[in-house]
Formats: C-alpha cells, structure tokens, sequence
C-alpha cells in the first residue's frame, strides 16, 4: 500500500489472486485500492504514504508506555464457526495489547497470499478485520501485500503488529503472583482448538462449538477500573490455559494450585476431547484471558468481568500458594493431585 | 462447573470414589496380616496408566497396594527397528503414509515419523484406517500405507478396512503390519523370572474384542486374579476391590468388571474379520520384552497383496535398544521409571530415549508429566548413592 491508485473505486477485472497482484503494477494498485483501501476505509490508510503517521500527543493524552506487538495467523480452514482468519488476525493481537493493559489503537496488515485464491474469499477476511477492528475501537493504518506461487503458502498467510498505550499506574507482569492471589478466567475453556478440530472436517462430527475468537481490550479495561493493581494478565492462545499458568508459575517462582471441578469447559468441548485423546487444558483460546489478582480484589474483578459481554461465565479456578514453586498442580475431584505442565510438542490423537 | 457429559460423569463421581476407596481400605487388613510386602497390581494396559495418573488415583490408595504399570500400550512395545522400516517406506516418493497420531513421535534410531515429515515425507495423521483407505481412493496415482498397529483393540478396524479394500478392487492400498496380540504378551510377562504380581486389571477394549475367554485360560494357568476393567476411574477402583476382594478369599479367577462394554464371546463380526484377514505370526518382537512366541500377526497369503512388507520388500531390522534405557524393566514392572538411570536425565519427553517416555499413555510419560518430577530425581540420586555406597 505505498501508492495512491490513480482511479480510486475502480473494479477488479480478475476473480482471483494472481502473482500480476503482487507484482507492483497497476494490478496491485487494483488491488489495495479497490480491496483494501475501501476496506479498512480509515483517513490514515487512504494517503497512502510508505508509512502511516500517528499523532503523539494524542499516544499521550492516554498513558506513559506505548505497547507493541506482532503475531502471524495461518490458521486452516480460513473460515471456521465463530470466526476466520481475518477477525483472527485482529483479535489476536488487539488480546496481546489488551493483557498488557494497554489500549489498542493501531495495526499493520501484512498478507501473503497464494496464488489463485479467490478474489471473493479475500474480501470476505478483509471486511472480516474490518468490522473486528471497529468492535476493538482500533484502525488499520499500514500494511503490505504479497502474492506468492501456488504451493509456497497456504491461500492466506496474515501478519498484524499493534501499537497501544499503557495508562498510568498499570504495572501488569507474569512475575507478580504472589501466594494468595486469586486466579481467574473469562469463561468456557478450549472452544477455539475443539472448533478448528472439528472444523477440519477428519472426524465428521456434527457439533455447534463456535470459536471464541474475540477481541478482549473492553473486558481488560473494566478489569482495571474494578482493580488497577492486577498482577498478572495473559490471553490463553496456543497452548492453552495449561501453558499460560505454567508461565506465570515459573515467572513468578510460586505454585499456581488449579481446582479441576472449577474448570469451565462445555460439554460439546469435553465429549470431541473424550474421543479423540485430547485434554482441554491445551487447547488454544483466541477469546480467554486468565489473570491473577490480589484474594481482596477478587470478588470484585470477578463482578466486572461477569457483566462484560466477553466476560459473563467468568469464575475463579484457583489460587496461588508458594510450594512448589515453578510448578501448577491440579487438584482432582477425587482429592488428588497432579501436576500440570507444559506440553513437549502439539497434543496428538491417542490410538486407542 | 465442566458441563455435565451423560454416561463419562456417572463413572468420575468423587463421591462413589471416596466409597470406593474406603471398601478397599476396609478389605486390606485381612491380606496384610498373612503378607510381609504390598500387593503388586498391574494395570496391563496404558489407557488404565493414564486415567490412574490423570485423577491421582494411586495417591488415594492406601499403602498397601502398589500399581505396577504393564506393557499394554502398542507405540511404547514397537520395536525401533519396525520403527525404521516405517520411516524407510514413509521416505519412498510413491508413499503416503498414514498413521495415528501418537505414533508419529515415537524415535526410530535415526529419526521419527514426525522428522521424516519435515524432511518431506508424505506422512498423513488418521483417526481410522478407514481414512487411509479413503486417501487411496483420492490419490490412485500413490501408494497409500497404513501404519497398522495395537492389540486386538484397533485390530477389527484394521481388518475391516482390508476387507473393503478387497472388495472394493483398491490395489494402491496396503498395510504394514505391527499388530500384536495380549495373551502371549501378558504370559511373557508372567514367564519374567523374579516377577511378583498378585493380579492384573486386564485391558477393557482387548476384552470387548475378544471376550473374556482368553483371560481364563491365563488365570486359571498361572493363578492370578484378573479383572477386565473399563477406563473411567471409577472402574479402575472398582476393579481394585474386586482383584483384592479375590485375593483376600484365595481365589484366582476372571471377573468382569466392563461389563456395559465386554461379553463372553466378545464381538463376532470382529473376529471373524481378524481371522479372515490375519494369522498368527510365529514370533515377535516387543521392545523390552524381546522375542515373544505367537504375540504377531501377519496378513494372510490370500490378502498378500494388502501387505506393505510384500510389496515393498521392506528391511527387516532388528536394532538394540540404546544401552542406557530401562523400558524392558519398566514394562515387565521390575523397576519403576524413576529407578532408571535415564529417567529425567539423558530421558526426558523433549529427548526421549525410550519408548516409555514417547507415548502420552508410556509409564514413564505418565510418571514425568504427572508426578512430582523433584522428588522422584531426588529418590533416584539417593537409591543411586545408596547403590554406589554398598
């Protein structure tokens, strides 16, 4: 997107991507024009400069740290229930802003296309980020495009990097739970890894689980408001919600100590779980956070959460205590223990 | 808060558990009095380990039972060197090969199905060897193999997938073979020399196969109790009480414990494709239990055509286990993963050495990514001091 297109609202002869769409003609000024510029429609992208420009006072007026951050999405298939690679793409990112307190405002798109992908198909991720960063209140003000041979990606690779601003007073870090903390989540867990599963299609099961692909910027800032000193704030995506306490346990050098029967996990979740082999715990999330704060503030976190949208089956599921340290155990409903740690590799089916 | 799951619920109820576990504590005393050591139990099976280390089941018994975790888990019994052919017929350009996904991580010597992958095998992960079958079709122009392996749990499947290949005249299709039976298994580890089991939870989904029958002629030959068990904790402990119930009144018989699942006869339909496609092999090789007679099978001579090894005259390699790893001692339950050298230290789940530590359902895997991995190292330096000081 470096050029202005010199017939702004002009139609795209093609119905698919071809590499003349990356090859800096008048094909791929089409292309950002008619796609991507009306698309995204923001008065930062249209100039179309090299670079977007972003005004520092206003960065100011709002906190004392600028966040950045960058994430990769080549999720298959492109479109799943609940969401697609384009409100992915948005979410996520404006997730790692949000858990870093801070208030998203900026994106980049950078897409790597393969050849051949429909022309309807990219509209569709387009209005897709579109109408997600809206929901997010952010804008996407630069960007780049990259059509590559048949084979060298799959249909649609997208990057996205975020600016935000950190308010004042915010010190959220994975090293700051302290024993006693509370440890809480913002509802059903493993939604988004049990939807592409299934989404795939291998299994031919019929379920309604949607993803949970959701941008979370509101629900973090109402968690400020309820309690500015929260310790520790991380977005539960690959890896799951097992991974994510294991990185505050080692962080932190305390003991995170999970109640299993506390755990919010759907019955469409558990029942594609129970067949294949797979352990909810580490699924991705692309819409659930999990925060330690201080025990006296946790009822009240909790009651802001619950009244947020993204945040209605909100529960605590544990707390943090201090031995031993670096590690998360999980208490079973029998009166077990076990502990819970990172996975090696990606979770694989079991044979039998 | 889990939402509840009709017919998984009903048999994780803590409070039957809680139940459970005070009829068992309730019959101990009576064997205790006439024994100097704990029961050793073996679980055969590693869907029985894993649902034990998933609800800390073994932390709840009392102190005089001690599991012993068995050889029943068929990616941690493959041999490397079945491993290596694998490898070697997935790197044949004309291949796809199609695997369960746990299978893709276990080690050959030099590489895993998962390695072969990124270095541009065609490997393909399915849930049922029916999807192989199903890739065949789509690529008419490939090779299609199916990494075929299990006890006779996934051995119906297996063979209904031949027959409809057969039948279906789908000739870029075929299978290699690493299927593996449960009776000579259990007995080769019962012949162990120094073995002191007191019963066995023998494998739920091998019984629904193959009926309880089998199980008998065990028991009755070596005088063990066993009692076919579902995979829900709840029919673990129950199982538990029924094989110490038997033990406290001498009696050494097969009780069925899944019985929502396992008939006498097992499933017909099933055996009688296992029998149409598959005969008995003479021997077999079983990673740490070595050379097992009649625990193979093999693809029938009028099925040939169906056979990887047949058509792609596959190596046949025997290669040694690395020297330092203890997983024949693990599986026979002579030693306990800690107490191998390797354990945690040259054996870990990121560098596995032995299979036991590859599997999810490997006793090894189970006891690293479940127990208390501190405390375990720490009793393995001091049994090892102790060792070194004697």
């Amino acid at each position: 997107m470096n050029r202005p297109a010199d017939k702004p609202g002009q139609h795209l002869a093609a119905d698919t991507i071809t590499l003349a769409h990356g090859a800096g003609g008048k094909a791929m000024r089409q292309l950002i024009d008619t796609v991507f510029v009306a698309g995204f429609a923001n008065n930062l992208l249209s100039p179309l400069e090299d670079q977007a420009r972003l005004d520092l006072d206003d960065l100011l007026g709002e906190g004392d740290q600028l966040a950045m951050t960058t994430d990769c999405y080549v999720v298959d298939p492109l479109f799943f229930p609940g969401g697609d690679i384009g409100k992915l793409a948005v979410a996520g990112t404006v997730n790692d802003l949000a858990v870093g307190g801070a208030i998203p405002r900026y994106l980049s798109c950078g897409m790597i296309i393969e050849e051949g992908l429909p022309l309807d198909t990219l509209r569709r991720v387009v209005a897709s980020m579109k109408s997600t960063a809206d929901a997010a209140g952010v804008r996407i003000v630069t960007g780049d495009t990259k059509v590559v041979h048949r084979g060298a990606a799959d249909k649609l690779f997208i990057n996205t990097a975020g600016i935000g601003v950190i308010p004042r007073g915010i010190h959220i870090a994975s090293q700051r739970a302290r024993p006693g903390d509370a440890i809480l989540i913002n509802g059903h867990i493993g939604d988004h890894g049990a939807a592409i599963a299934d989404a795939r299609g291998e299994m031919s099961l019929h379920t309604d689980i949607q993803s949970d692909c959701r941008p979370l910027n509101a629900l973090v800032q109402t968690m400020l408001a309820a309690c500015p000193d929260i310790h520790c704030l991380r977005d539960a995506t690959r890896g799951g919600v097992a991974t994510v306490l294991n990185e505050f346990a080692q962080a932190s050098d305390a003991c995170l100590r999970i109640d299993d029967t506390r755990l919010p996990i759907r019955a469409e979740v558990r029942g594609l779980c129970e067949l294949l082999g797979l352990d909810p715990l580490y699924l991705a999330n692309e819409g659930k956070l999990l925060a330690v704060v201080p025990a006296d503030a946790a009822d009240a976190v909790l009651a802001a959460m619950r009244a947020d949208p993204a945040g209605e089956h909100s529960v605590c599921i544990g707390h943090v205590a201090e031995a031993p340290t670096g590690s998360v155990i999980l208490q079973t409903g029998f009166g077990g223990e076990r502990i819970m740690d990172m996975l090696v590799g990606e979770q694989l089916p079991r044979i039998c | 808060m889990n939402q509840p799951l009709h017919l998984i619920d009903e048999f994780r109820d803590p409070a039957k558990a809680g139940a459970l576990i005070d009829d068992i504590r309730r019959l101990l005393p009576r064997i205790e009095r006439a024994r100097q050591s704990p029961l050793q139990l073996m679980e055969f099976c590693g869907g029985h380990t894993h649902t034990i280390f998933r609800y800390g089941l073994e932390q709840l018994l009392p102190e005089g039972i001690e599991l012993v975790h068995g050889p029943g888990c068929p990616v941690c019994v493959l041999p490397r060197g079945r491993v290596d052919a694998c490898v070697a017929l997935a790197e044949r350009p004309e291949v796809i090969l199609a695997t369960f996904g746990d299978a893709m991580r276990v080690p050959g010597s030099h590489k895993s199905l998962l390695q072969a992958k990124a270095e541009g095998a065609d490997v393909r992960m399915v849930y049922s060897p029916l999807d192989a079958l199903a890739l065949a079709r789509k690529h008419p122009e490939r090779q299609v193999v199916f990494f075929a392996l299990g006890f006779e749990t996934t051995m119906p499947s297996t063979a209904l997938t031949v027959l409809a290949a057969a039948h279906e005249q789908i000739e870029n299709f075929s299978l290699f073979c690493n299927h593996i039976t449960t009776a000579p298994t259990i007995q080769a580890v019962l012949d162990t020399p120094g073995m002191v089991l007191d019963g066995f939870l023998a494998p739920g989904h091998v019984g629904m196969v193959i009926g309880t029958g089998p199980f008998r002629s065990i028991a009755e030959r070596y005088r063990k109790p066993m009692v076919i068990t579902g995979f829900e904790p709840l029919d673990i402990l129950q199982s538990l009480w029924m094989l110490i119930k038997q033990i406290a009144a001498g009696r050494a018989e097969v009780e069925n414990q899944y019985q929502r699942v396992v008939r006498r006869d097992g499933n017909a339909p099933g055996l009688t494709a296992m029998a149409t496609v598959f005969e008995p092999h003479s021997t077999c090789q079983l990673r740490g239990l070595g050379s097992i007679g009649e625990s193979g099978v093999r693809i029938r001579d009028s099925y040939a055509r169906f056979d990887a090894e047949r058509r792609f005259k596959v190596p046949d390699l025997t290669i040694a286990d690395p020297a330092a790893c203890q997983c024949g001692e693990v599986i026979k339950g002579a030693i306990r993963p800690w107490q191998c050298q390797a354990f945690g230290n040259s054996c870990t789940p990121q560098a596995p050495l032995g299979a036991l530590m590859v599997s999810s359902e490997g006793a090894c895997a189970a006891y690293y990514n479940y127990g208390n991995l501190p405390e375990l190292l720490a009793r393995q330096r001091q049994a090892q001091q102790g060792a070194a000081a004697s």
